[in-house]
């Protein structure tokens, strides 16, 4: 054979090899909104950046006839490539190729290319879409499974992990994207539980369709698995690209700079917020009001609202916020806003992002429901996370800051390093309603207008205690500054703390309340 | 996000916050004094066999009914000595998670 002779049957095994499941259903996953696997890719990374390997790894089973079947590729596409000139390891499950299913050989592609994502301290993007386990090849694929998730597990806080779900995602096979840093789904297109609908229904007689079962959309704003949600796969690409440009690649990194911006929008960081502790406001307009350009790239946008996380810019460095949303649920913390910002909270410590906290809540959320769910255990997270972060720690106090919540919240008891306050803040064990119905209980009682007693002393409470002085006096509260100076003020604090190195006591790990 | 008249109230320490409900929040569950005199079922299924008559007086730890559930047989006890007083399924039916299957009341 000559060299060119060589080289065209190359190509024309790949090119095989690139057909997948075969054109018909490819057009089956294109009627969908489904690009292929290997379009899902090259949407995601640069232009010309990706190479795949493993193209000719052939399957393994050899029962019920399948030693007979080719699959090209054993269903899977793994490579490599850069995203903004940034390198990433890839995988993306092939539908069109046995149902996307996991036997042996697929899985060990995806655990060399998530080998070599760990060795090379780059991050992973896993692209699921897959039927699940191929019941051909019996226990060999639950050994499969256990060798993902072991590297999930390994890689976690080393290597960032990304998940994206573009398809069914079932079973066993969940317990990857569950144990990577983020998970983004698609309306319509992303399934993900446990236990389908069939069985559910044969056993429980439960009748439930899957996207109601376990849709985009179930996920993203009820179970709080996914962390990214889009409207189609292309507006999810765009997220993925947006994400990786916020996240350094390894744990032993900064994220990358970008050129400093200054906010554009203009209105008065002071109107955006009441001066009644009783009314609501965006918080999100206060963050974009203080990061670069105003961009505020949010996480976990409908899970758990009443706590906003996400990223920002501040001087061209990705800073991590967590904030009180009192547009929502009054921005008190219960069991599932505790879960979303403890993670984030150790998300940005393992990847060395330090974080900003703006506070204005009025406690934990009252309810049986609550303390039955266990808000305990749950709310113990925040306190664990902020308190084992080593990272730049800032808050700034906007107007509520009660009891328990006061603490969570990145207070100077956590060795926050930075704590600001607006001189409408208040610092106190309860609003000044609760704490007077208590402390001036007899007066109340026993006056001649109880209600009218209960105003003159509700406002007393609020002159001494309702303000940030208090705290203030005794240094709990660093500065009292005004609204308009808080980015400048940001900006020194995470200027002055950007080689912040304090030693932690030796341990294996730490027992967080999970 | 709502409108400002459409505020909803949280009540945290006596104090009332104007802010907007979750869906997740209007969906959750309101706690019952639970009433030990319902037998309910615990997991949907359906009734194998009922075992007692209403008026029926059992010792403690008595079976009452089968409910079949993930393909295993349920042995539903009395809690304590006590009176069947009604009894609201029949052999065959099936039941939802919850469903009053029995009430009893207890007997010194």
């Amino acid at each position: 054979m000559s060299l060119k002779r060589n080289i065209l049957d190359l190509r024309k095994r790949k090119d095989q090899v690139r057909l997948g499941g075969g054109e018909e259903a490819i057009e089956k996953q294109a009627a969908m909104g489904k690009l292929t696997a290997r379009a899902r890719i090259l949407a995601i990374v640069d232009e010309g950046s990706f190479h795949e390997y493993d193209m000719f790894v052939e399957h393994a089973g050899t029962d019920f006839d399948m030693g007979k079947k080719v699959l090209a590729g054993d269903g899977v596409v793994i490579g490599t490539g850069t995203i903004y000139s940034s390198p990433v390891c890839l995988f993306a499950q092939d539908f069109t190729v046995a149902g996307g299913s996991l036997g042996l050989s697929h899985a060990r592609k995806i655990t060399k290319i998530m080998d070599h994502a760990l060795k090379m301290r780059v991050p992973l993007i896993g692209i699921n879409d897959s039927g699940g386990a191929r019941i051909q090849e019996g226990v060999n694929s639950l050994a499969g499974y256990g060798e993902i998730f072991f590297r999930n597990t390994l890689s976690s806080g080393v290597i960032p992990q990304i998940s994206v779900i573009l398809g069914p995602c079932a079973g066993g096979a969940v317990y990857s994207p569950a144990l990577t840093d983020f998970v983004f789904v698609v309306e319509n297109i992303s399934k993900m539980f446990i236990t389908g609908p069939a069985v559910i229904k044969s056993v429980l007689g439960e009748d439930i369709s899957m996207e109601a079962l376990g849709g985009a959309r179930v996920h993203a704003e009820i179970t709080g698995n996914a962390h990214f949600f889009a409207l189609s796969e292309k507006e999810c690409f765009e997220q993925i690209k947006t994400l990786i440009t916020y996240i350094p690649w390894n744990n032993t990194q900064k994220a990358k700079s970008f050129p400093p911006k200054e906010p554009k929008i203009k209105t008065k960081i002071e109107n955006i917020v009441p001066i009644d502790a009783r009314l609501p406001y965006d918080i999100r307009e206060v963050i974009r009001s203080i990061t670069d350009s105003s961009v505020f790239f949010e996480i976990m946008e409908l899970f758990a609202a009443n706590i906003v996380i996400g990223f920002g810019r501040m001087n061209g460095e990705t800073v991590g916020f967590v904030a009180n949303q009192p547009l929502v649920l009054a921005g008190v913390l219960d069991c599932d806003s505790s879960d979303k910002a403890a993670r984030f909270i150790r998300y940005c410590n393992a990847f060395n992002i330090p974080i900003v906290t703006l506070e204005d809540m009025p406690g934990y959320l009252p309810g049986v429901d609550q303390e039955h769910a266990g808000v305990i255990r749950h709310g113990a997270k925040i306190l664990y996370a902020y308190s084992e972060a080593t990272v730049p720690k800032i808050t700034v106090i906007i107007r509520k800051a009660y009891g328990g919540g006061y603490i969570a919240m990145n207070s100077r008891h956590l060795r926050a390093d930075f704590v600001f306050a607006w001189p409408m803040a208040e610092i106190a064990v309860m609003g000044p309603e609760g704490a007077a119905n208590i402390v001036f209980r007899k007066e109340i009682a026993e006056a001649e207008d109880p209600e009218a007693m209960r105003q003159q002393k509700i406002q007393e409470y609020k002159d001494k205690f309702a303000n940030p002085y208090v705290a203030a006096s005794k240094g709990y509260i660093d500065e009292v500054i005004e609204p308009q100076e808080t980015r400048k003020i940001l900006l020194h604090a995470l200027q002055i703390s950007a080689n912040k190195d304090v030693p932690a006591p030796a341990k294996k790990h730490g027992l967080p309340p999970f | 996000m709502a409108d400002k008249e459409n505020y909803q109230v949280i009540i945290v320490h006596s104090a009332k916050y104007q802010t907007t409900y979750t869906k997740k929040y209007m969906n959750r569950k309101v706690w019952v004094e639970p009433n030990f005199n319902h037998i309910n079922s615990y997991i949907p299924g359906t009734i194998i066999e009922v075992l007692v008559k209403e008026g029926q007086i059992l010792e403690k730890g008595k079976s009452i009914l089968l409910l079949e559930a993930m393909k295993m047989y349920n042995n539903v006890q009395m809690p304590f000595k006590g009176k069947i007083v009604k009894i609201n399924v029949v052999k065959g039916q099936m039941v939802p998670k919850n469903f009053l299957m029995i009430e009893i009341e207890p007997v010194k």
